[in-house]
C-alpha cells in the first residue's frame, strides 16, 4: 500500500503453498489457507508450531521459501513490509521508547503522509480509553496500557489485515478479558480481517469464528471453535490440544449405513458412521470425558449407549465445577471422566468399582492412522494435564507394587 | 582506646588516593597563573596575564599546537565514528564471511603498544612515499579511534530490540526512514559516548602521533618538546581550560539527568 489512502475495508488472506525453511530446520512445511474479508482468524498451536513464522511471512518481515501470499486477491509476495496492507501487534509490544505515546500511533500515518496524524491518533488513542497518556513515555506504562497503544498504533492505520501476535500473553486474567472484549468490540466497529496467533486454546475458542490448529509446520484441522472442533477433531493432536480425550484404538468389526463397531479389546463400540473419518480396518475412536457417565452398577444394555468397565477409580480430584475421575479399566487403560459436581458430593471413591458409558452420538472416529501396536487405549497424549494425570497414575502404581 | 578500622582506614585512604590524583591537576591550574619567564617551575607572583594572552608566547605556538590538536581530533571523531557505528551494526546484525575475523582485528589495535603502532604506521607511510602531515595524524587517530567506537556502539546495538526496527518497517517506513527515526535515535547515547571517547583518546595522543607527525605539532607533542627547555605557562592555561571545561560538561549533564529521572518518577 502507498501513501495516502486507508483500506476500504478487511481483505481477504489467502496462502497458497507455502514453504519456509530455516537454515538446519523446516519451520512451514506446506501451508494452503484461505480467510475471508472480515473474519477473526485465530492460529492455534504450541510453540514450535510454526504459527508465528506465519505471522511473519504475512507482515512481510520473513520471505517464503515457496508459495505465495494474496492480500485481497493481489499478490504480496515480493512485496516489503512496508509497501503491505498490514499491521502487526508484536508480542513485545515493541513500542518505541524515544517517542512519546502520541508520536508512537502517529508513526504510521506521517509515514504514509496521511493528513491530520495527530487528529487521528488522539482518536485512536480514545477508542483505547488512552488518550489522557498521550504525552507519555512507553516506560512509563502499565503492561496493559503498553499493549493498548500498541494496538491503537497499529489500527489507527486502518489495515486490511491486523495481525495479532499473541498480544494478550503478559497480561493477568482481568486485563486479558478485557482486552479480548476490546478486540472483539474494536473488529465489529472497524470490520477488520483479524490474524490472531496464540496458543492458548480457550482464547481462541471465546474469541475467533475460525480456528487453524496448527503442529509442526502443517495446520491439522481447521474450522469453527464449536462444534467442529471440540465436537468432531480430526487427529489425536486435535482432540487433545483443545481439551481432552479418551482415545482408543481397535478394528472395525461391523458396519451399517449409520453406525460402525470397533472392537475395543473385547468391548463393542458404536461410532456415528457421519462422525468418523474412517470406516474400515484399525481405527481410533474417542470420547471427550465430559461425555461420560459413571455408574456404581453395571448400567442396563442400550442400543444408543456404549458401556466399559467393570473399572476401578484410581484418582478423584475436584476442579471447581466439576470433579475429575480416573478409571482404571482392565486391557483398556486409565480413561478420564468429568463429571459436574451434585450436591451430594462424588459419585465414587478411590478404590470403588465403576461403569463407563456414553451416549453412541457422543463418540467420534479420527483420520489418523492408529500407531501399531499401540494397544487399545491410544497413546499419543499430548495435553499436559493428561500427562500429569498419567504421571500420577504410573506414580500410584509403582507405589502399589513396592 | 580501641581504633574502628572500618571508620578510620577507608576515609584517610580515599583522601590519599584522591589527593595523589588530584595534585598534579592543582599543580598545573596553580601555575597557569604563576607571572614566570621562560620557565615555569619556580614561582615568581600572581598574575592574569597568561590567562588573557595566552597566544602571545613564542609567536602562538602554544595556540597553533592547540589549534591542530583540535582539527585533529574533531575531524578523527567524525570519521572513526560513522564508520565505527557503520561496522558495529554490520557486526551485530548481519552475518557475513569473516565477520569474526573482522571482530578479532578490530580488537588488536587496542591490545596492541602505541609504540609498536605508531613506528609501524610511519614504515608504511615512508613505504609508500607519503608525506607527513596533518593528514598522516588524522589517518593513524581514526585507524585506532574506529576500535573504541565500534566496542562501545555494539554494545548498545545488542541490546537494541529488533522488533523495534520491525515495528518500523511495518508501520510503512521504508529501510532508510527506520533507520534515521527508528534505530539511530536509540543507537544515539552509545554513538554520543564513543565520539567523546574518541575525540579524548585523539585530542592526548602522543606517541603514535610523534611518529606521524613530521613537522605538525599537536598540543601534547608541543608540551614533550618545550619539557626540555621548560614548558610556558600559556600551556598550563590550555590545560586547564580544557579540564575545567570538560568538568562543567559532566556536571551538568549529571545534574540534567538526575532533574529528568525525577520528572519521570514524579509522572510515572
Amino acid at each position: 500500500m502507498a501513501s495516502g489512502a486507508f483500506a476500504e475495508a478487511g481483505a481477504d488472506l489467502e496462502l497458497v503453498g507455502i514453504q519456509k525453511r530455516f537454515p538446519g530446520f523446516t519451520a512451514i512445511e506446506h501451508l494452503d489457507l484461505s480467510i475471508p474479508a472480515g473474519s477473526f482468524f485465530a492460529l492455534l498451536g504450541p510453540s514450535g508450531c510454526g504459527k508465528t513464522t506465519t505471522l511473519r511471512l504475512v507482515a512481510g518481515l520473513e520471505e517464503p521459501t515457496a508459495g505465495s501470499i494474496l492480500i485481497g486477491g493481489a499478490d504480496v509476495t515480493q512485496q516489503k513490509a512496508f509497501q503491505r496492507p498490514v499491521n502487526t501487534v508484536f508480542q513485545s509490544y515493541a513500542l518505541f521508547p524515544h517517542m512519546t505515546v502520541l508520536e508512537n500511533v502517529a508513526f504510521g500515518l506521517r509515514r504514509r503522509k496521511i493528513a491530520d496524524p495527530v487528529g487521528k491518533a488522539h482518536e485512536a488513542l480514545r477508542l483505547v480509553e488512552l488518550d489522557h497518556l498521550a504525552a507519555r513515555k512507553p516506560q512509563q506504562l502499565s503492561g496493559g496500557q503498553q499493549q493498548r497503544v500498541a494496538l491503537a498504533r497499529a489500527i489507527v492505520n486502518k489495515p486490511a489485515l491486523l495481525l495479532l501476535d499473541e498480544p494478550l500473553g503478559a497480561l493477568d486474567l482481568k486485563l486479558r478479558r478485557q482486552m479480548q472484549l476490546e478486540l472483539k468490540t474494536i473488529q465489529e466497529e472497524v470490520g477488520l480481517t483479524f490474524l490472531h496467533v496464540t496458543h492458548d486454546q480457550e482464547e481462541a475458542m471465546t474469541m475467533a469464528d475460525t480456528i487453524a490448529v496448527m503442529n509442526k509446520g502443517r495446520i491439522e484441522q481447521m474450522g469453527a471453535p464449536e462444534p467442529a472442533l471440540r465436537e468432531l477433531p480430526k487427529t489425536a493432536f486435535v482432540a487433545n490440544f483443545l481439551g481432552q480425550s479418551n482415545l482408543f484404538t481397535g478394528p472395525v468389526v461391523g458396519s451399517t449405513s449409520t453406525s460402525i463397531t470397533v472392537d475395543i479389546a473385547g468391548h463393542r463400540v458404536l461410532v456415528p458412521a457421519d462422525r468418523a473419518h474412517r470406516h474400515a480396518g484399525e481405527v481410533t475412536i474417542g470420547v471427550r470425558p465430559e461425555k461420560m457417565w459413571l455408574h456404581r452398577k453395571a448400567p442396563v444394555e442400550a442400543a444408543d449407549r456404549n458401556v466399559m468397565g467393570p473399572g476401578r477409580v484410581i484418582d478423584v480430584s475436584f476442579s471447581g465445577v466439576s470433579t475429575q475421575y480416573l478409571v482404571a479399566v482392565p486391557y483398556i487403560g486409565t480413561l478420564i471422566v468429568f463429571a459436574q459436581n451434585m450436591a451430594f458430593g462424588p459419585v465414587a471413591d478411590v478404590g470403588d468399582e465403576v461403569w463407563l458409558d456414553w451416549h453412541v452420538e457422543h463418540g467420534f472416529g479420527l483420520e489418523d492412522e492408529p500407531v501399531p501396536g499401540a494397544g487399545p487405549r491410544f497413546a499419543a497424549d499430548t495435553d499436559t494435564r493428561s500427562i500429569a494425570a498419567q504421571r500420577r497414575e504410573s506414580l500410584v502404581t509403582e507405589l502399589e507394587e513396592a | 582506646m580501641k581504633i574502628s578500622l572500618g571508620r578510620w582506614l577507608l576515609p584517610v585512604y580515599s583522601a590519599l588516593a584522591l589527593l595523589f590524583l588530584m595534585v598534579p591537576i592543582a599543580y598545573t591550574f596553580v601555575f597557569s597563573f604563576n607571572d614566570s619567564l621562560k620557565s615555569n617551575i619556580t614561582w615568581r607572583g600572581f598574575t592574569f596575564d597568561k590567562w588573557l594572552n595566552v597566544c602571545a608566547v613564542q609567536n602562538g605556538a602554544v595556540c597553533e599546537a592547540f589549534g591542530n590538536s583540535l582539527v585533529i581530533g574533531s575531524v578523527a571523531t567524525v570519521l572513526a565514528t560513522v564508520m565505527g557505528t557503520m561496522i558495529a551494526i554490520a557486526i551485530v546484525r548481519y552475518r557475513f564471511r569473516f565477520r569474526s575475523a573482522t571482530s578479532l582485528l578490530l580488537f588488536l589495535p587496542m591490545a596492541t603498544p602505541e609504540v609498536v603502532l605508531g613506528a609501524g604506521l610511519a614504515a608504511q607511510f615512508l613505504s609508500l612515499g607519503v608525506a607527513k602531515d596533518m593528514t598522516t595524524i588524522i589517518l593513524a587517530h581514526t585507524m585506532f579511534c574506529i576500535s573504541f567506537v565500534v566496542v562501545t556502539v555494539k554494545a548498545r546495538v545488542a541490546s537494541l530490540d529488533p522488533a523495534l526496527e520491525e515495528a518500523g518497517r511495518d508501520l510503512y517506513g521504508s529501510s532508510t526512514q527506520v533507520f534515521l527515526r527508528v534505530t539511530l535515535p536509540l543507537l544515539v547515547p552509545g554513538i554520543l559516548a564513543a565520539a567523546l571517547l574518541s575525540f579524548a583518546l585523539s585530542f592526548d595522543d602522543f606517541i603514535i602521533t610523534n611518529f606521524n607527525s613530521g613537522a605538525v605539532t599537536t598540543f601534547p607533542k608541543y608540551i614533550y618538546i618545550s619539557a626540555a627547555r621548560g614548558i610556558p605557562a600559556e600551556a598550563n592555561v590550555i590545560a586547564s581550560a580544557v579540564f575545567i571545561f570538560a568538568l562543567v560538561v559532566v556536571v551538568t549533564a549529571q545534574v540534567s539527568s538526575a532533574a529528568r529521572a525525577k520528572r519521570l518518577a514524579r509522572e510515572g
